[in-house]
């Protein structure tokens, strides 16, 4: 992903696309999409990963996670015909030199959610991917006390320091 | 930045990641996210989540040619995307996209109590508050859920005071009489998905002219 952000190499980033579109459009269409329209919304997604490539911050986002959020975004609005309400974006400095130390950080909060996500019973997983499927309302899923949300406690905390740490820089 | 104390529960900020929160709360939680680090960096985490359900999701094949489909699309111009509406003084980005840019009408709703509706529809609505000092919005129970951010002022109730920045959550079973504390006038954005029913008469008689 970064040599697609910073180098605009489509070799890269045609290998981002084997990987994520079947991904893609699988979940898409698990929400009821044929699979044209699957696809259509799948090649929006990756031109969008695409041409925003600046925006993506390996020290604060996964490539799953920032493209899951492209692909929930792209959705809605279709659904809506009008679009999401998205929180403002942070103004990072844009010479800032990538925090090496938070991307690193960062990959292993993701692969201990993973471990944790692993070893979840069967109906939990399936719990977990409805939710973030977008297939359960917030009742439901608060109603889901069994939901593990308190794996997710240390990722926040990360998260919460590093934004923290970056506004401190650009007072 | 004023501490934030009322934050946005996570069954509320996992399902907005998933995108399946009503617009009216998905724009009250927008807001609150504006303006509060650590429900970003939750919100932050819950897409971290939803990114690893979306690794985990079974491939599905492609058709011929959309690779190479794409591929080619790549040198085209980048889709146009409206600018998005800065945040403006107690304003944040996402309220001042609902405004479309524009200030606040005001409407009055009696005692000094004014109100902007943003928008009503079958999903519930959310509106702009305006309660000056010490003043009381009467009290009501609910349908359903109602959130409430405090963006200027303060109000309490019998859940606690809320402060600039803090979120209340309140589900049916809160009878509340929310009183604006001394200082600024309180500016609240309120999001309900259902009509919120007043306990004396005239204010019920009012609700459908108002809309509140």
């Amino acid at each position: 992903m970064l040599a697609v952000r910073d180098r605009r190499d489509r070799a890269a980033f045609a290998e981002l696309f084997d990987h994520f579109a079947p991904r893609l459009k699988g979940f898409i269409m698990r929400r009821g999409t044929g699979a044209g329209q699957a696809e259509e919304i799948v090649q929006e997604v990756m031109l969008t990963v695409w041409h925003k490539a600046d925006q993506f911050d390996p020290a604060r986002a996964q490539v799953s996670a920032w493209i899951y959020q492209i692909a929930r975004n792209r959705q809605i609005d279709i659904a809506r015909k009008e679009n999401r309400p998205l929180p403002e974006e942070l103004a990072e400095d844009p010479e800032a030199e990538p925090d090496a130390a938070q991307m690193l950080a960062l990959e292993q909060e993701a692969q201990h959610l993973k471990r944790a996500l692993a070893k979840l019973k069967h109906d939990q997983r399936e719990i977990i991917e409805q939710a973030y499927m977008g297939e359960l309302t917030h009742q439901e899923i608060s109603a889901r006390t069994g939901l593990p949300l308190g794996t997710i406690k240390s990722r926040i905390r990360l998260g919460l320091e590093r934004l923290r740490h970056d506004l401190k820089d650009m007072r | 930045m004023t501490t934030i104390r009322h934050h946005i529960p996570d069954a509320l900020l996992a399902a907005y990641a998933a995108g399946n929160l009503p617009q009216p709360f998905a724009l009250v939680v927008a807001a609150h996210v504006s303006i509060c680090l650590d429900c970003r960096a939750a919100l932050e985490a819950h897409q971290a989540v939803g990114g690893l359900v979306l690794e985990g999701t079974a491939p599905e094949g492609l058709s011929d040619g959309m690779k190479s489909r794409v591929l080619d699309l790549l040198d085209g111009p980048a889709p146009a995307s409206a600018p998005r509406q800065p945040r403006s003084g107690i304003y944040p980005g996402p309220v001042m996209e609902a405004l479309k840019g524009r200030p606040p009408r005001w409407k009055p709703l009696g005692g000094g109590v004014r109100q902007d509706i943003l928008s009503a529809s079958d999903d519930g609505s959310v509106r702009l508050l305006y309660i000056p000092a010490g003043q009381a919005v009467p009290d009501h129970g609910h349908g359903g859920l109602e959130l409430t951010l405090v963006l200027q002022g303060s109000f309490s109730d019998e859940t606690g005071q809320y402060g600039v920045g803090d979120l209340e959550v309140a589900d049916e079973n809160l009878e509340h009489v929310p009183i604006a504390g001394a200082g600024p006038p309180c500016i609240c954005l309120a999001a309900t998905d259902a009509p919120l029913r007043f306990n004396s008469l005239i204010p019920r008689l009012l609700q459908p002219l108002f809309r509140i």
